[in-house]
C-alpha cells in the first residue's frame, strides 16, 4: 500500500490542489488588487507618498497570497528546497533593488546638483 | 536511493524512507530557473526605479497610462491564473477533456492580455512615446515588454501542451510538463503584481 501511495505521490508533485484553495486565492487577489486601484484612481489618500507605500504593501501581501494559494509553496515542497531557494532569491532581490536605488539616488544628487532645464539647454 | 542494510534475520532495514528527497528533480530545477528569472526581472525593476522619472521633457506616466485598461489586463491575467488552476485540478482527476477545456480558456485569457498590451504599445508608439523617447520609456518598454514576451512564450508552450495532451493523453511526462507550465504561468502573474503596482499605479501618482 505504502509503495503505491509513494509512487502516486511522485506523480502528483507532492500537493493536492483544490477548488477551495484556488478560489480563496482568487478572491483574496481580487480584493488586494481592487483596493490599490481604488486608492490611486479615486485619490483617496491625501499624500501620494503615503499612497505609494500603502499600495506597495498591498502588492507584497498579494505576492505572498499567490505563492501560498497558486504556487503552493510551503516548507514541505521538495523537502524545503523550493522555499529555501525562494528565500535566498528574495534576499538577493531586496539587496539588489534597495542597493541600486540607494547608490544611484546619491549619485544623482552628488553629481548633478544644478541640472535644471536651463543648464541642460546650455550643455555641450 | 534509499540507504539499506539488513538486520539479524536478513530482512532489509531502510533508514531513509524517501520522505526527504526532492519529489521531482525536474520541478525543483524548473523552480530554480524561475528564481533566476525573478532575478532578471528584479534588475529590470531596479532599472525602472532609477530611470522611471527621467522624462527628458517628454510625457510622464500620468500623461500616458490608461488605468482602466491596466485594470482589465490585470483581471485577464488573474482569471487565467485561476483557470489554469482548474486545469490542474482536472489533471488530478485524470480528466483529459477538462484539462484541454481549461487550458483553452487560459490561453484565450492570455491572448486577450497580449492583444490589449500590444494595442497599448502601438498606441504609445503612435503618439511618439516609443522606447527611444526618454529613459523612462526605455525602462518601461524593456520591463513590460519582457513580461509580455514571457506571456507570449508561455502561450506558445500552452498550445504545444494542448496538442501533446490531445495526442498522447495525460501521461506521466505530460503531467510533469503541465506542472512546470503551471509554475511558469502563476509566476508571470506574480511578476505582473509588481508591474501594475510599481510601474502603472505609482507611475500615475504625482
Amino acid at each position: 500500500m505504502s509503495h503505491d501511495h509513494h509512487d502516486n505521490h511522485h506523480e502528483e508533485g507532492g500537493y493536492h490542489a483544490t477548488y477551495k484553495g484556488y478560489l480563496i486565492g482568487f478572491i483574496l487577489s481580487v480584493v488586494l488588487t481592487a483596493i490599490p486601484f481604488w486608492l490611486v484612481m479615486g485619490k483617496v489618500l491625501p499624500s501620494p507618498r503615503v499612497t505609494a507605500f500603502v499600495i506597495l504593501g498591498f502588492a507584497a501581501v498579494q505576492m505572498i497570497v499567490h505563492m501560498v494559494y497558486f504556487l503552493h509553496l510551503n516548507a514541505k515542497v521538495e523537502g524545503g528546497w523550493s522555499l529555501l531557494a525562494m528565500v535566498f532569491t528574495t534576499a538577493l532581490v531586496v539587496i539588489m533593488l534597495s542597493g541600486s536605488i540607494w547608490v544611484l539616488y546619491h549619485l544623482n544628487t552628488n553629481m548633478m546638483p544644478s541640472m535644471d532645464p536651463q543648464t541642460m539647454r546650455n550643455m555641450p | 536511493m534509499a540507504i539499506a542494510s539488513t538486520n539479524a534475520n536478513g530482512a532489509p532495514v531502510f533508514y531513509d524512507n524517501g520522505d526527504h528527497h526532492p519529489q521531482q528533480g525536474t520541478l525543483l530545477g524548473f523552480w530554480l530557473y524561475l528564481m533566476s528569472d525573478c532575478l532578471m526581472f528584479a534588475v529590470l525593476f531596479a532599472v525602472y526605479a532609477v530611470l522611471g522619472r527621467s522624462y527628458a521633457a517628454g510625457p510622464s506616466g500620468a500623461d500616458l497610462f490608461d488605468l482602466p485598461i491596466v485594470a482589465t489586463n490585470t483581471a485577464l491575467l488573474l482569471l487565467s491564473s485561476i483557470t489554469y488552476g482548474f486545469a490542474m485540478i482536472a489533471m488530478q482527476k485524470n480528466s483529459k477533456a477538462g484539462v484541454l477545456g481549461w487550458l483553452a480558456i487560459t490561453g484565450l485569457f492570455g491572448l486577450g492580455f497580449l492583444s490589449l498590451e500590444l494595442t497599448e504599445f502601438a498606441h504609445l508608439i503612435h503618439e511618439g512615446a516609443g522606447p527611444w523617447r526618454s529613459g523612462f520609456l526605455s525602462a518601461f518598454f524593456t520591463l513590460v515588454g519582457t513580461h509580455g514576451l514571457h506571456v507570449t512564450f508561455g502561450s506558445i508552450w500552452l498550445v504545444t501542451l494542448m496538442f501533446q495532451v490531445g495526442k498522447l493523453g495525460l501521461t506521466h511526462e505530460n503531467k510533469r510538463r503541465l506542472m512546470c507550465l503551471s509554475m511558469f504561468w502563476h509566476f508571470l502573474d506574480l511578476v505582473w503584481i509588481g508591474v501594475f503596482t510599481f510601474v502603472y499605479l505609482m507611475g500615475v501618482l504625482p
